[in-house]
């Protein structure tokens, strides 16, 4: 069923935010389409009225209280920033 | 016999008597770090912070103040946050990060007093089978049987090359699809990826968030049981981890196994497996039985479809968790050219980044989560996750206590070797292992024979839901049974 053509890998990596030069689409696409036949083995199995799996043992998710439980660490938190400037997370311009 | 060659046992026994010091101990393994570049092990060191634990831990010691992991020197793989020491998940795109943190993990078993003695090599983001992908470059098995340099496995290759080469007592190392037991398989050690939820995920640099596990890395069954015990137990800032007392893992290692049932998977019988590992495997399930097991055939009808639901679901919960590597908030950014946006900044960053492996999975999961295609991969997958739980879960409910299986479908191979092989190729190494962190279940990886090169072989035991206790004390009599006492020699 499902080959990956050129212009679907251009769309994946655009999608994934990664920049792939022209020159390595043909290989990506390749390589992409090779990993989904081995997926489609998966279309051999009869799933009907199988919920998908949510935890190893039954098991609730904890509640907490809706609270701030953490906060005042601004220096911390933008220590490994590659440009931080005036408390700030800096970016190129997003906005004209 | 070095200090640094010690188990963890023996290690905690000879420090409470006084008969040395965590300061020597420390300094042993450090020697032996220094002398062991060749294997590419360590991607960071941290000496001075070791040093500084080991004093802190002789204190404790000294005052009769000192759990079972006190004084300890052990590796952290680099996917662990240390707060204040680089962390990179062996990828580009982390260079120069520095956590403000610490895991849960991490400081757990440095409040049992632990020596951290620096950080392991890895593949990069856990993403493969032969820790060929790091960007600290490959790290070396210590095994070595001809000219060729081989794989320690992956992903946790850095901490079985460290252990098995007596670099440090223990590693940590973590395990999405089989990156504790194949390493630990492929050099001829202990590797235990406990239930999902026994240990905290929290400050573990995330690959796929539903399948990843911290684990021990050790020489023996013995110290998996201790030092699992430091590491696992229940975490507020991680809302799957389990809320379940830790029991006392060492304590479970009675060696009396009388009764148990273990189950053999007619499915894990795969083609082209070699006669050395089907042999091994025959010969574990003897050991098992002549110490009172019995033994049962079962069958796990859908582990064939493992692999390529794991290779739906990890690729997918990888584009998600590697979104946030942008060269925003932390590690690489791609430097700007003239009118270059945001988008541009973005794209750059990761391309420059993310190795190729990494890059293929982000881009699989991508695609499998992308609008038209999410019903067909993603969700058909997630519902084949469920179907291959259920083959445990009934195997379990019918009495089997543990199930043995080859750890791996081959011994290590040569670095290098499959680098122009299909990348579905190198996923089959999880083959025997993949199907454990899809249901969740504890796994353990056991040294019990030579190939005819002479290259460790391993089996894994694969126990119930919770029950590592139990598990630990199975592999502890395999173990004792199989009686592997190899150590590669030294040429590092």
């Amino acid at each position: 069923m499902s080959t990956i053509d050129l212009e679907t890998a251009r769309r994946v990596a655009k999608l994934a935010r990664i920049a792939v030069p022209d020159d390595n689409l043909p290989q990506l696409a390749e390589e992409l389409s090779g990993i989904l036949s081995f997926m489609e083995q998966l279309n051999e199995v009869d799933i009907e009225g199988i919920e998908p799996m949510t935890s190893v043992t039954p098991m609730r998710l904890k509640r907490r209280q809706d609270g701030v439980t953490d906060g005042g660490q601004q220096a911390k938190i933008l220590s490994n920033a590659p440009d931080a400037r005036e408390g700030f997370f800096a970016v190129p311009k997003v906005v004209e | 016999m070095t200090l640094n060659s010690l188990t963890i046992a023996a290690a905690r026994d000879a420090m409470r008597k006084g008969e040395f010091t965590a300061v020597e101990l420390t300094e042993a393994c450090l020697g032996a770090i220094d002398a062991a570049d060749a294997l590419n092990a360590f991607a960071h060191k941290t000496p001075e912070i070791a040093l500084e634990r080991a004093r802190e831990a002789d204190a404790r010691l000294k005052a009769g103040d000192a759990p079972d992991m006190c004084g300890i020197p052990l590796g952290i793989k680099d996917l662990f946050c240390t707060e204040g020491v680089a962390t990179q998940a062996a990828s580009k795109i982390l260079q120069g990060f520095k956590p403000e943190y610490e895991s849960t993990v991490t400081s757990q078993l440095r409040a049992s007093g632990a020596v951290m003695l620096g950080k392991l090599n890895m593949d990069e983001f856990a993403m493969g089978s032969s820790n060929e992908t790091a960007c600290y470059g490959d790290v070396v098995n210590p095994w070595k049987v001809d000219d060729r340099k081989l794989t320690p496995g992956g992903s946790s290759g850095g901490s079985a090359a460290a252990v098995a080469a007596d670099l440090c007592l223990g590693a940590t190392g973590t395990d999405t699809g089989g990156s504790i037991r194949q390493p630990a398989a492929f050099t001829g050690i202990v590797g235990m990826k406990p239930t999902y939820g026994r240990c905290s995920r929290w400050g573990v640099v995330a690959f796929a968030s539903s399948l990843d596990q911290a684990g021990p890395m050790t020489r023996t069954v013995r110290d998996a049981a201790i030092m699992l015990g430091a590491m696992a137990g229940h975490d507020a800032k991680d809302s799957t981890s389990a809320d379940l007392a830790v029991p006392d893992f060492e304590a479970a290692l009675t060696g009396d196994i009388k009764g148990r049932k273990i189950g053999i998977p007619r499915e894990y019988r795969m083609e082209g497996t070699p006669e050395a590992i089907e042999k091994l495997w025959a010969e574990g399930t003897e050991m098992l039985r002549d110490a009172g097991a019995e033994i049962v055939d079962i069958s796990l009808p859908h582990t064939k479809y493992a692999l390529p639901a794991y290779y739906v679901i990890a690729p997918a919960e990888a584009s998600s968790n590697l979104a946030r590597y942008d060269g925003v908030r932390y590690g690489h950014r791609a430097t700007l050219n003239a009118g270059d946006g945001i988008t541009e900044m973005y794209e750059n960053t990761r391309a420059q980044g993310f190795g190729p492996e990494v890059q293929r999975r982000v881009m699989i999961g991508t695609y499998v989560l992308s609008a038209g295609f999410y019903d067909a991969y993603y969700n058909r997958a997630r519902k084949v996750r469920a179907l291959i739980k259920r083959d445990f879960d009934e195997v379990f409910a019918a009495g089997v206590d543990a199930i043995l299986t080859p750890a791996t479908p081959s011994p290590a191979f040569g670095l290098g070797e499959m680098a122009d092989a299909d990348p579905v190729e190198m996923y089959l190494n999880d083959v025997f292992t993949v199907t454990v962190n899809l249901a969740g279940l504890p796994g353990i990886a056991v040294p019990t024979g030579l190939d005819s090169k002479g290259l460790p072989l391993g089996l894994q035991l694969i126990g119930k839901p919770w029950g590592e206790a139990d598990l630990l004390n199975t592999a502890y009599v395999l173990e004792n049974a199989a009686g592997f006492v190899s150590k590669p020699s030294k040429w590092w």
